[in-house]
């Protein structure tokens, strides 16, 4: 520890003077200090003060520690003073003195003495300081307390500074009061020693500024400067200050600094001259001795070089920084202390003997680490690692150079002018220092030895490096490790033992592969193909040469090396046949595109198929292969879809042109091995509703992401690839490949079918095989074989009955050979034929499309089979042709069919056309056809439609009968109708059949209809039933000729019950006495239902009742106006028993009331035939039943009815129409036919006027 | 002024790199890529610092006898390095910092372009142009 020091009545010094301690008061008093002194500077740097800075800087609290001596007029400053450790800062006068007579005969004196000096000196800073002994008081007995001693001196000394006079009682007892007197004394004394080393303090810093701002005047010197400021960094040092002491030193650094730049720029300073010469020392940097006094005195007489001046600030920062405890501040410094001190000499041009900086920056290196390490323990080190490697690579360099600089590093070891270079820098080292002589490691010592002797080198060398190399490793500067690595091996190179340089090179290698360095590869890949030369490792030599000879960083004639270092050995006889060295392909050419013919890569058996690949050449001259193979695998895959001739139809591929992408090797490799994301988002949701249970991303290819990174795999070694050895291979031989791209055709002709998967390529150089083992993309090529087929489509959508239609055949021949004579022979079906024309062509083509040839074949037809002869075609092709064929209009009308139109069940009728409304009715003809190729026949089922659908109608005009038939065409063309036809199928000859149609040609359109009326004569009493068969002839609108006569489409239907028996007429008339009904009033409804023909036999039925040949029929009418014009008053129905006779007539009168004014139509009248249950017996007990049920709705105004029955039919209407009615048997009723009533007054209406009174006014307008 | 200009990817391998002509150009290469252990090193000490208060100059990578490295960082991890000549006493810091940030400048004015792939070489030759204006000016 350094501590500052007072003196007595004068002050004195640090340590760098050893400390004197001169104690002094007067003459007689220096028994008294000398008793006081040991506690006296023990209890002064017992309590810290607080130190007030000028400028602001922030106060500090400090013990002063002082140093006593004897007071000398010498010691006192003389004016101009620039020492501060010498500075006496407060002056005490110590007296025992208690008698006044004493006083005044000496002390007086010699205090004013004291005091004149001290004002000579203009100091200002003093204390006197009173003793006062308890024994000596008693002594003297006339002593006046008020004229104390104290007093005078305060009275004669202290002019209003009466603090500069201090008692201290009984110093040396121990008492309270000795020990109060002792504090006030010391805080007086640390105030006052502070105050005035604050004043003196400021005024050095003052005038040190004055100094440096001097700096520009001639004759300035920076040494003598160096020399003021250091001063004031003792000072602070001493003070524990290091904070304020070190920014003293790296100003001084600084400002050196700058004077240097300034050199450089050409401004230089005289002084500055002085540190430019020649270097003559290089020992080092010396850290262990906290002042180098040496180099101090060396700056002192201004003697110092550049180094000595670097050495010593820097020695001086070191042990500062140390204090403080930041010794990686030391390391980081140190090195920009070296890198500096280099820089500056060159800048300042100082001549320097070669190898002797190199000696210093070792030293210095060397001193620094051990000398943090001295301070430092081991854990400390090794996590502050990062701070201090930067010094030892730097070591490790240094070293590096100066061994190859004295001839260190050659095989043969270091000749004479490298002995004496040697010796030169040895020499400049001096002699060690002292303080190291006795350390075993020191810089000194390892320098000296290291350039001693080759072996002694190479174990320093060996040692640093890999110190350096395992420090880089440690805290992850691999690069900065690898790199160190690269000198070793360069240095391993030099001592020709390739085997341990190989090592370091593939490491570095392999970093600046996986980091896409393309100059550094190139470099370290020369190193390694010269090792791997050494070493005899071909394989490896080879394929670095390979890559060297295609690596684009080198020049033509490097690359041309290498490529003949290939073929050289390419074409020596290998010493052992058969031997193969395989290396990949991808250095020595690049694989760009591929192109098969046929295009699209699939060939049928026996087919030629011809690759062609274009290989870029990455090699610098034209190389001439023996053989270019492409390896190819061979697979059977059933059910292949690409193998199959659909396929080959369908797909066309664009060019056939497969691309490889380019690989750029200079990118790392872990840019080109990650596959990009495949990323597909999932939802999952619940079975049972639907509702979304998770979602996410999935990532497809997790396998490829997450694959570890293979890292024990040297990206050098050609291990990776391997022969593949097929049974398969595509050959081309002797072919020369020029540098950039080539062409190269292979030609196959394929033998089984199955897939071909083309797997490696390989270029082969003699034994020198080149590989790539994978071929990606993939690239396949298919060879098929294939049945031969038959397929018979239509070419239009659908088939229409009745008119020709195309078919069209296409016969693929797969592996058969269609001959002359060899024919289609195909079954008839009955209603379908096939039409044959003179000159039939087909068209020949191959598999894929390519039009072969035109051919014309024969169709030749008989009764049951038709025979279509073929053309002679070569296996995989295809034959296409088109036949016509016509399926007859209508199959004969099935029963089912007659059944539904019948006009018996119209609701069912009505119901099917409906249904049918929509589609054509369709008729399915097979046909069986015998292949040539095959002993089975194939059966093609075809489809036809009938492109119309017939609706027939019975219309009634009284008793004369028409029969209207409505054709509708359902298909998309038009057709031209004729000859329409309606005959009785029954042949009967007194019905009669007139058409009312036009006999000229009729066109329908597509999607409409016409119709066809007859009318229906007969001259006997007409038959029950009518069978008739409609007949049309119909062509195609568009077409103007057909060369065949066409079936003419035929309808057959039946028509029952259609002679008129009962005439029905209604009519209304006004109430009496009017014109015109009106709204309101009652009408009477008249009702003649009128019987026309005589018994038929068609009325035999139930309802017929039979009387003494007399005939009748119960019917039943119903009065219904559904419009709700009329209001039926009273009964709307009855039964009626109609006599079964010509003219017979009844007559039904019913009231009914307009409800609207206006033209209004009759209410309906409709007539129902009346059937009795089949007991009649229970139906009358169970119609009386019904009138009580009835009896409520009975009006009033019941009876005109001529009949009781029809309150009973009235019931029974009800119940006919309802539900069952208390499950009672019931009469039943059956809806005449149509075409048995007629109705005569359909149609008619009746003129209604509204009534006068009515207030709203209705008409109604139908 | 600069001796070398590097502009190098996230996955650390070089997208620009060039050097004044009359130096080896190799050594810068070696240069440079050794500087990387200290850009990684200062990124992983910057941590998880916010984006914004992030500084993207990294400093002095670290000094040779006869160079100065310094390294800048974008955002997205693509690192700048630029190699000075230690003998080159002019150049402070503020300047090494507007020379960082005409670069990042123009990186980006190269990220721009739609026709460049990140991640390819740059060879635009505005960026070339620029680099060779930072090289040239002083020295």
């Amino acid at each position: 520890m350094l501590r500052f020091t007072f003196s007595g009545s004068c002050v004195c010094s640090s340590v760098i003077p050893p400390a004197r301690v001169l104690p002094r008061t007067g003459a007689g008093d220096q028994n008294l200090f000398t008793s006081i002194y040991p506690t006296l500077s023990q209890q002064l740097p017992r309590e810290p003060m607080e130190w007030r800075r000028s400028y602001g800087r922030a106060p500090k609290m400090i013990h002063l520690e002082s140093n006593f001596v004897q007071f000398k007029e010498e010691l006192l400053p003389k004016e101009g003073n620039k020492a501060l450790l010498t500075f006496p800062f407060l002056h005490i006068y110590w007296t025992e003195c208690c008698d006044t007579e004493v006083y005044k005969a000496t002390v007086k004196d010699d205090l004013t003495k004291w005091q004149n000096v001290l004002k000579a000196h203009s100091s200002v800073d003093w204390l006197i300081v009173v003793v006062e002994n308890d024994a000596k008081k008693k002594n003297k007995t006339n002593i006046l307390p008020r004229t104390s001693i104290v007093d005078k001196i305060r009275n004669d000394f202290c002019n209003k500074q009466s603090d500069r006079c201090v008692v201290l009682s009984d110093p040396l007892k121990d008492s309270s009061r000795t020990q109060e007197s002792w504090n006030a004394f010391l805080t007086k004394l640390r105030t006052l020693l502070l105050m005035s080393f604050t004043k003196n303090l400021g005024k050095f810093e003052d005038d040190m500024r004055t100094l440096r701002e001097k700096r520009t005047e001639p004759g300035w010197s920076f040494c003598e400067y160096f020399m003021v400021q250091e001063e004031l960094a003792f000072v602070f040092e001493m003070l524990q200050q290091f904070e304020d002491a070190l920014v003293q030193y790296d100003e001084l650094d600084a400002l050196f600094s700058q004077y240097v730049v300034n050199f450089g720029a050409g401004d230089g300073a005289n002084w500055l001259t002085f540190f430019c010469q020649p270097v003559k020392s290089w020992n080092g940097l010396i850290l262990r001795k906290p002042i180098d006094m040496e180099k101090r005195e060396l700056i002192q007489r201004q003697e110092a070089t550049l180094l000595d001046l670097r050495s010593y600030l820097f020695s001086r920062q070191c042990t500062l920084l140390l204090f403080l405890q930041r010794p990686w501040e030391v390391a980081q410094r140190a090195l920009e202390l070296l890198h500096n001190c280099v820089q500056e000499l060159k800048l300042l041009e100082v001549s320097v003997p070669p190898g002797a900086l190199d000696c210093w920056v070792f030293l210095s290196c060397l001193e620094v680490l051990q000398r943090i390490e001295g301070c430092c323990d081991r854990a400390q080190i090794d996590s502050n690692i990062a701070h201090t490697v930067g010094l030892w690579s730097y070591a490790t360099e240094k070293l590096k150079s100066l061994g190859y600089l004295c001839g260190l590093v050659s095989e043969k070891g270091p000749n004479s002018e490298d002995l004496n270079r040697t010796v030169d820098l040895l020499a400049g080292l001096g002699a060690e220092r002292p303080e190291t002589a006795n350390t075993a490691q020191s810089p000194y010592k390892k320098l000296k030895e290291a350039l001693s002797s080759v072996e002694a080198f190479e174990k320093h060398y060996l040692d640093l490096s890999h110190a350096t190399i395992e420090m880089y490793t440690s805290i992850g500067r691999i690069r900065s490790a690898k790199f160190v690595g690269k000198d070793l091996a360069e240095f391993y190179m030099r001592k020709k033992l390739p085997q341990k340089a190989e090592m370091y090179l593939q490491g570095a290698l392999k970093n600046y592969l996986a980091e896409g360095w393309a100059l550094p590869i190139t470099h370290t890949r020369k190193q390694l193909a010269e090792c791997q030369k050494h070493l005899g490792q071909i394989e490896n030599y080879l394929q670095t040469s390979s890559l060297l000879a295609s690596d684009r960083h080198l020049s033509e004639e490097e690359r041309k090396y290498f490529c003949r270092e290939i073929l050289n050995f390419a074409s020596q006889q290998p010493a052992s046949p058969g031997h193969k060295i395989v290396l990949p392909m991808q250095s020595f050419a690049q694989l760009r595109d591929l192109h098969f013919t046929p295009s699209n890569a699939v060939v049928h058996v026996g087919g030629v198929l011809s690759v062609e690949i274009t290989v870029c050449s990455q090699m610098p001259v034209a190389v001439h292969v023996e053989q270019i193979a492409i390896n190819v695998h061979f697979s059977i895959e059933k059910n292949n879809y690409r193998k199959t001739a659909e396929w080959l139809t369908k797909h066309k591929t664009s060019n056939g042109i497969i691309n490889f992408p380019v690989e750029t090797s200079p990118f790392p490799e872990s840019q080109n091995s990650l596959p990009a994301l495949e990323l597909y988002e999932t939802f999952e949701r619940s079975p049972s509703d639907n509702s979304l249970n998770t979602t996410g991303i999935i990532c497809k290819n997790v396998h490829m992401l997450l694959r570890r990174q293979e890292s024990s795999t040297s990206l050098e070694t050609p291990s990776g690839v391997a022969l593949e050895d097929g049974a398969h291979v595509l050959k081309c031989s002797s072919v020369t490949l020029e540098p950039g791209a080539n062409t190269i055709t292979f030609r196959t002709q394929a033998k089984e079918p199955g897939t071909y998967t083309l797997r490696q390529l390989c270029a082969s150089l003699g034994p020198v095989w080149f590989v790539l083992p994978h071929i990606y993309p993939l690239v396949q090529y298919d060879v098929y074989s294939q049945e031969p087929q038959l397929h018979v489509e239509p070419l239009a959508d659908s088939l229409l009955a009745g008119i020709p239609q195309k078919v069209k055949f296409t016969v693929t021949t797969g592996h058969y050979t269609v001959k002359n004579g060899d024919s289609l022979q195909l079954s008839n079906a009955e209603a379908m034929f096939i039409l044959c024309h003179a000159e039939n062509r087909a068209v020949i083509s191959s598999n894929t499309r390519e039009k072969a040839s035109d051919a014309s074949f024969r169709v030749q037809s008989s009764d049951k089979v038709t025979s279509i002869s073929l053309p002679a075609a070569p296996a995989y092709h295809m034959i296409e042709f088109e036949l016509e064929v016509l399926s007859l209009p209508s199959a004969p009308a099935t029963g089912g069919e007659s059944k539904m139109l019948g006009m018996t069940e119209p609701q069912r009728k009505h119901k099917d056309t409906q249904k049918a409304a929509h589609c054509m009715a369709t008729t399915d003809h097979k046909v069986s056809i015998d292949c040539p190729w095959s002993i089975y026949s194939t059966v093609i089922a075809l489809t036809f439609s009938v492109p119309f659908r017939t609706r027939h109608s019975l219309l009634s005009a009284g008793t004369r009968k028409y029969v209207q038939v409505c054709v509708q065409n359902l298909s998309e063309l038009d057709f031209q109708l004729s000859d329409s036809k309606l005959v009785d199928t029954s042949g009967s000859t007194d019905l009669q059949l007139i058409p009312l149609n036009t006999t000229s040609q009729q066109h329908i359109y597509s999607k409409q209809s016409v119709f066809f009326v007859w009318e229906l004569k007969w001259t006997r009493e007409p038959p029950p039933s009518l069978h008739c068969q409609f007949s049309v002839g119909f062509s195609p609108a568009s077409e103007e000729r057909l060369s065949i006569s066409l079936k003419p489409y035929t309808y057959e239907f039946q028509v029952e019950n259609f002679f008129t028996l009962y005439n029905v007429k209604a009519e209304i008339l006004p109430p009496v006495g009017t014109e015109h009904c009106k709204t309101g009033s009652l009408c009477s409804l008249e009702v003649s239902i009128t019987r026309l023909s005589d018994l038929l036999e068609v009325d035999k039925d139930e309802a017929l009742t039979e009387s003494d040949e007399y005939f009748s029929t119960k019917l039943m009418y119903e009065v219904v106006d559904n419009s709700s014009n009329w209001a039926v008053c009273g009964k709307s129905s009855g039964v009626i028993s109609m006599p079964v006779a010509a003219q017979a007539t009844h007559r039904v009168h019913m009231e009914v009331m307009p409800l609207f004014a206006g033209y209004l139509p009759l209410p309906d009248v409709r007539l129902f035939k009346y059937l009795p249950h089949r007991s009649a017996h229970s139906s009358q007990l169970d119609a009386d039943s019904w009138i009580e049920n009835d009896s409520l709705s009975v009006d009033k105004q019941v009876d005109d009815q001529l009949d009781s029955s029809s309150l009973r039919s009235r019931a029974s209407v009800h119940s006919a129409t309802g539900s069952e009615h208390k499950g009672l048997p019931m009469p039943r009723l059956q809806a005449l036919p149509p075409g048995q009533v007629f109705n005569s007054s359909t149609g008619t209406q009746i003129l209604v006027i509204p009534s006068k009174d009515d207030h709203v006014l209705e008409v109604s307008v139908t | 002024m600069a001796v070398c200009v590097a502009v190098i990817a996230k996955e650390n391998y070089p997208l620009y790199i060039r050097s004044v002509p009359t130096e080896n150009e190799l050594k810068f290469h070696y240069m440079v890529h050794t500087s990387l252990d200290v850009v990684d090193e200062k990124i992983s000490a910057m941590g998880k610092a916010l984006v914004d208060q992030r500084e993207l100059y990294l400093g002095l990578l670290y000094p040779t006898e006869d160079y100065k490295v310094y390294g800048y960082v974008t955002n997205s991890r693509v690192k700048f390095v630029m190699v000075v000549d230690s003998s080159n006493t002019a150049l402070r810091d503020n300047e090494i910092r507007s020379m960082f940030r005409k670069l990042h400048n123009s990186y980006t004015d190269v990220m721009c372009n739609p026709f460049y792939n990140p991640g390819d070489r740059i060879q635009s030759r505005t960026f070339d142009s620029m680099v060779t204006s930072m090289m040239i000016q002083v020295c």
